[in-house]
């Protein structure tokens, strides 16, 4: 317990892993939430990578982090501008309202 | 190793707390000030394991860029204040237990997967060691990202190019009213259209309309 090991770094991993997936699938809010659970899930594999590299002493976790963290930015960018171009269209993002494509 | 232990668990359970408050909470702004403190805690778990660079980086390209842009849209939008609340609502209901399930599902897959790791120990003994301990690790973080990871690195750059360009057009406007300077009109224009030689006469002046 007080010796802090890999296997604690992954629990917190698995566990901020698990809140974003909860909070993809329990958000009745607006879709900027569901972009900001996306973002927690991406940390927790953050976190899991830093921590595999640190405890196996291997440097390529960390590279990889760190395109993880690009591909995110790039992803927030766009996606935000994705809302920001829906709002402008339709007057809303809350999740319940955006069925266009239910066909 | 006991200041180690009172660290991850201070910085873990407020990285654990600020994100059910992300999901939870009911004002979007407030749920991007727990996004924040989150990404800072994990920054502080990622300086305090080893891996400095990146944690700057966190803090850096988080909660200077990332989290402000979301901040900036949740506000241009006005969402923050929604009457819709967590768990309300009818049709909300049915997605309780389907995502609980789901997420307690791959919270015990994954942790059936860190036991095994846990058990097998040998598993450390055959790293092929990179990291050494003499310099710093920005130092040898730079040292394999410019050399063996060169072309992932350049192609991450023309991601981020191609996602700047596709969120300037996606959130362009041409704008109907608006006075720009047009090259080719100022170019082509001829004396004839612009100039023109009027017969003044006495005690009327000149009018001029535009």
């Amino acid at each position: 317990m007080i010796d802090i090991g890999l296997g604690h770094y992954l629990t917190l991993g698995a566990v901020i892993f698990s809140i974003g997936v909860i909070g993809i699938f329990l958000n009745r809010k607006n879709i900027i939430v569901i972009l900001m659970s996306i973002e927690l899930i991406l940390l927790a594999v953050n976190i899991n990578l830093v921590a595999f590299s640190i405890y196996l002493g291997d440097l390529a976790g960390q590279v990889f982090t760190l395109f993880i963290l690009t591909v995110a930015a790039a992803e927030a960018a766009i996606g935000l501008a994705i809302i920001v171009v829906y709002f402008r269209n339709s007057g809303t993002i809350r999740v319940e309202e955006i069925d266009k494509l239910k066909g | 190793m006991i200041a180690h232990a009172i660290f991850f668990y201070t910085f873990s359970i407020i990285a654990v707390v600020s994100a059910i408050m992300v999901t939870a909470s009911k004002n979007t702004v407030h749920s991007v000030f727990f996004l924040i403190l989150d990404f800072i805690s994990i920054s502080c778990l990622f300086i305090m394991i080893g891996a400095e660079f990146l944690g700057m980086i966190m803090l850096i390209v988080y909660v200077g860029a990332v989290a402000v842009l979301f901040l900036f849209v949740v506000m241009m939008l006005n969402v923050a204040q929604q009457k819709n609340q967590w768990f309300a609502g009818q049709q909300s209901s049915k997605h309780i237990p389907v995502g609980l399930i789901i997420s307690t599902l791959i919270f015990v897959e994954v942790i059936i997967v860190i036991g095994g790791w846990k058990y097998k120990p040998e598993i450390f003994d055959i790293n092929n060691s990179i990291a050494q301990t003499s310099i710093s690790n920005t130092h040898s973080l730079g040292q394999i990202l410019y050399t063996d990871y060169i072309h992932v690195f350049q192609i991450s750059g023309m991601i981020l190019l191609v996602a700047m360009v596709g969120a300037i057009v996606l959130t362009f406007r041409q704008r109907s009213g608006l006075k720009r300077q047009s090259y080719i009109k100022q170019i082509s224009r001829e004396r004839t259209e612009g100039v023109e030689v009027l017969e003044v006469q006495s005690n009327k002046g000149v009018k001029i309309d535009d």
